[in-house]
């Protein structure tokens, strides 16, 4: 402490200057809150804990821009190790760095280059994070590329939400989430105040659906090089398991993707199909997006700048979700997107499914998966009968699911479901056990087909 | 077990480290892209982060042109600065930093001002694919755009403000011929096909096909069935109207199967051949926007120093008029749809072999024309290209900076139609222009001491614009005040979203692939608001 009195503060040092003018002083649109004080670069600087998720394209950027933005409590989390494709945008890596952490590799750097801050890595998925690790931060902003992890980080936030005893949301258990994605020249930026605003799960469909190709098309009738790729990964490994039936296809493995390109040359040839390459290849079996530097450079900064104004309410921020296009010439387009007042992740109300009294539970496990409001991924389905946990339904683990496949063609109410019975339902897009109540619909049918 | 040894070579290093991007404007695109040389004038942080994503996706080389010390604002607000750069050249030291970026860029860095070069040595400024300027004052911004004008280099200037960005690109004229549209016009020619494909659609009959091959028969040929059918009682004419479209829709229905029960039954096919009712049924035509090209002066007039564009579009104009009978060539894509591989395969075959032809019959032209011209010889493979995507052509004819600051009739009025709205984006031009004006009467930013009092001063030049441009002071001061409050200073964050948009577009001009700005862009953070305007 004694070191600290005699030099400046931090914050009030000069090369901070350029922010100190928006904090320092007032301005016509500013937040009605706003009270402009030098206290509020000492806020960001030594007291405001934001938490960064993925170290790859956006996160590289997010974390230079934060630390020049003055926060220097920063942490950040990614599992994944540096590979040589990640260069041409995540700039914070070089070729001897390939194989290390993300996160620790990009931790170093910044805090080498801006003195003071302060970045903490977590070299870990963020499923091993508990509520906790969560619960400390001010903010949290995502760039990351799986829809999945990106569900289940949107549903941790939610979970730590409190509710006062007239069902009022708890301001204070409040931890906003900024949203940044992209796929080449397109991106979207977005503010999520948990409880308050639309959230991931209320804005489902905003994700384009995946797209698959039919398994006749790929055996029976192949059109195009990705058919034939396609039937390689699928079905000719499987059978022919080239590297022996312990070892699955990696689309990282060099040898692997170039045994499944010949395979596809040779399938291509005997149909007649052209254009199947190495790099399609690739990007079939790893499913790869484009990716440039410039597009993630725009969208981190654009989260950047929001997280800039939820620290400080030195302007009001997005509402709440902007588009970006910059493949003709740059375009961006800023909405309010709508809070689904029966989310399944934000709202604070019993969620509740009509099904008929004579389904099977197969029914209810495709309505997990196809309804626009639930989309999930491998549904675990339990309830409890008589004070007892019973497992109806699981597939990620294969002996449960062995033992409960059964079940899927069972009707509901041969399993000891009725109408107003509570499910319990776990998937990987959620950290939250769901409780969903059944309401069984009346059996009529008024349709009789057209 | 022995592993098996594919025999396919691996991936060259380079194409491993950029295959994210070769993915967007493959290979040839990268190709030209490492030919490019970036000049910046003023490493700010809005220059560094500019070339930080040209330097990542690897330009050939950089120029840095910069003869300011480093500052400690700077070293704040500029990643590519270390604190031991204080008082240091800052062109040198941030060409440093972002060289460790690509090993592949090369990088210069010159420490004479702008201005000194243009005065002493003008044809430096010749070598450059882009020349980008931030931070330049007025009068160095119209010299500067006047001479790169004239040597017909293309320029962006860029500005960062507070919550406030905008940059203008100044090109003569940029062609494109790989614009990558969201949505490709398909190229059937249902309504015209040539002999081969009447030859092969001529030879289904969807009636006597047995169930397995009645789901196998291409939508393309369902729909052209069915016109035909229609046609009967129509008098041969194209269905054109929503109402003509539905009965082909009807048409459609009545060919598909039947069960026991009479219920029509499920067929892919089918169902993708009445969706496609609507989008492939548009008759064969030459889009206004290309005869427009084809018939330009630039098109007409060749000389010895045409473009391979014009040069192209001329040879296109003389298919056109010729074996074109009216239409461009065919575009030789057959988009994917439910079928046999025998029948997709063959129907491919078929319009991929005539679109080669039509192409070979433009290429003669070209090198007929280049033989006339004594010119620089064109590739059969660019005018391949180059006859796939003439549907999409595209040409931007820009203007000169200078005429915008001149304010002259045609500038004046279209700013005016904007304040008339009143839109706030260029209102937000308005400011960005009175406080480059201000910044050179007072040799500072308004507000850079002191907000308040530069409030009025900067209105004094705000009216003064406003005047210039016939319009009316604004009715309100809270944009001047917001624009002092800011003080001339640099938002990272802004000027990392503004340098991620204009390292985009310089890629768009250098490999000239995709559409650029045309040719004005301002970005308001504080409202999370763009607009494009075109001077
Ligand atoms: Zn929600």
């Amino acid at each position: 402490m004694a070191d600290g009195e005699v030099q400046t503060l931090d914050y009030q040092q000069r090369r901070w200057h350029n922010i100190r003018k928006l904090l320092e002083r007032s301005g016509p649109f500013c937040h009605p809150d706003f009270e402009p004080s030098a206290e509020i670069l000492d806020f960001i600087m030594n007291s405001c804990k934001v938490l960064i998720v993925g170290a790859g394209g956006l996160g590289c950027e997010l974390l230079k821009d934060l630390a020049l933005m003055g926060f220097k409590k920063l942490h950040i989390v990614d599992m994944d190790t540096i590979e040589l494709s990640n260069l041409n945008r995540q700039f914070l890596f070089r070729k001897n760095d390939i194989g290390l952490s993300k996160a620790k590799c990009a931790v170093e750097f910044v805090n080498k280059r801006v003195p003071g801050c302060e970045a903490v890595a977590h070299h870990c998925s963020i499923q091993d994070l508990d509520e906790g690790f969560y619960r400390q931060f001010h903010i949290v902003v995502c760039g990351l590329d799986s829809i999945v992890a990106r569900r289940w980080l949107n549903g941790m936030l939610m979970s730590l939400l409190q509710y006062n005893d007239d069902r009022s949301l708890d301001q204070s258990s409040v931890i906003p989430l900024v949203d940044g994605g992209t796929e080449g020249f397109k991106g979207n930026a977005r503010v999520i105040l948990p409880g308050m605003s639309a959230c991931i799960e209320c804005t489902l469909d905003l994700y384009p659906p995946q797209k698959t190709f039919p398994l006749c098309t790929i055996a029976n009738t192949p059109r195009l090089p990705e058919h034939c790729i396609e039937y390689v990964k699928v079905l000719q490994w499987a059978k022919e398991n080239p590297w022996g039936s312990s070892t699955s296809l990696d689309g990282d493995d060099p040898q692997h993707v170039a045994w499944v390109y010949e395979k596809a040359q040779e399938r291509a040839t005997k149909y007649g199909i052209t254009s199947v390459t190495y790099r399609l290849t690739q990007g079939v079996l790893k499913n790869i997006i484009p990716a440039v530097a410039s597009t993630n450079a725009a969208i981190a900064a654009t989260c950047a700048t929001e997280v800039f104004k939820l620290a400080t309410s030195c302007c009001t921020n997005m509402n709440n979700y902007m588009v970006l296009n910059m493949s003709e010439g740059v375009y961006t387009y800023t909405f309010a997107a709508e809070k689904r007042p029966d989310c399944i992740a934000c709202s604070n109300t019993t969620r509740s499914m009509e099904i008929e009294s004579n389904a099977t539970l197969q029914a209810i496990y495709d309505k997990l998966c196809e309804d626009k409001g639930y989309l999930m991924k491998s549904p675990g389905i339990t309830t409890i009968i008589n004070g007892r946990n019973k497992t109806l339904y699981m597939s990620s683990i294969k002996s449960i699911e062995e033992k409960t496949r059964d079940n899927l063609k069972k009707k509901i109410t041969e399993l000891g479901l009725y109408n107003g019975a509570d499910i319990l339902v776990a998937d990987v897009t959620t950290p939250n056990t769901l409780t969903i109540k059944l309401k069984f619909s009346n059996n009529l049918d008024d349709d009789m087909g057209r | 077990m022995a592993s098996p040894s594919p025999k396919s070579p691996e991936q060259s290093e380079k194409n491993k480290q950029y295959d994210r991007q070769l993915r967007l404007w493959g290979d040839h695109g990268q190709a030209a892209l490492e030919n490019g040389h970036i000049c910046l004038i003023n490493a700010t942080a809005l220059g560094t982060e500019i070339l930080k994503s040209i330097v990542l996706p690897g330009v050939g080389a950089v120029t840095i042109v910069d003869h300011n010390i480093v500052s400690d604002e700077d070293i704040g607000c500029n990643f590519f600065l270390e604190c031991s750069s204080k008082g240091l050249n800052r062109g040198s030291e941030t060409l440093r930093l972002l060289l460790e970026l690509n090993p592949a860029v090369q990088g210069h860095a010159v420490y004479e001002p702008a201005e000194q070069i243009l005065r002493d040595n003008p044809d430096f400024f010749k070598s450059f694919s882009v020349v980008i300027a931030t931070s330049i004052p007025e009068k160095t911004i119209q010299d500067l755009a006047q001479h790169l004008w004239d040597i017909n280099i293309p320029f962006v200037l860029c500005r960062s403000v507070g919550f406030l960005g905008s940059f203008r690109i100044q090109m003569k004229e940029h062609t494109i011929i790989e614009t990558h549209p969201e949505n490709e016009q398909i190229d059937l020619r249902l309504d015209v096909p040539f002999p081969v494909l009447a030859e092969y659609l001529d030879a289904f009959n969807i009636d006597a096909a047995d169930l397995k091959d009645h789901g196998h028969i291409p939508w393309i040929v369902i729909l052209y069935k069915a016109v035909q059918k229609w046609q009967k009682t129509n008098q041969n004419r194209w269905p054109m109207s929503r109402k003509e479209k539905n009965e082909i829709k009807d048409i459609i229905r009545e060919f598909i199967k039947k069960d026991e029960n009479g219920l029509p039954i499920e067929e892919e096919n089918f169902e993708e051949a009445l969706r496609a009712v609507n989008t492939a049924l548009v008759p064969t035509f030459l889009p206004v926007k290309i005869q427009d090209l084809i018939y330009s002066s630039s098109a007409i007039n060749l000389t010895k120093e045409s473009s391979p564009f014009w040069i192209m579009c001329s040879a296109l104009k003389g298919f056109v008029e010729a074996e074109g009978k009216g239409k461009l060539p065919l575009r030789g894509v057959l988009p994917d749809m439910t079928t046999s591989t025998e029948h997709y395969v063959k129907l491919q075959s078929i319009y991929r072999a005539q679109a080669v032809m039509e192409a070979e019959i433009v290429y003669r032209k070209v090198q007929e024309i280049v033989g006339q011209l004594h010119c620089d010889s064109i590739s059969e493979a660019d005018v391949k290209l180059f006859c796939r995507h003439a549907y999409d052509l595209h040409l931007i004819k820009g203007s000169n900076i200078v005429e915008e600051y001149r304010l002259g009739n045609a500038v004046t009025s279209y700013i005016g139609r904007y304040l008339e709205e009143p839109d706030v984006m260029m209102v937000h031009y308005i400011l960005l222009r009175s406080a480059e004006k201000f910044q050179s009467e007072h040799c500072r930013a308004p507000g850079e001491w002191e907000p308040e009092g530069d409030i009025a001063k900067l209105k004094t030049c705000v009216t003064k614009l406003l005047s210039d441009i016939s319009c009316t002071p604004f009715p309100k001061d809270d944009h001047i005040h917001e624009m002092c409050r800011y003080g001339g200073a640099e938002i990272h964050s802004v000027s990392a979203f503004l340098g991620g948009c204009i390292a985009h577009e310089a890629i768009k001009i250098i490999t000239k692939q995709y559409k650029p700005v045309n040719n004005t862009f301002i970005y308001d953070g504080a409202s999370t608001n763009t607009a494009t305007f075109t001077f």
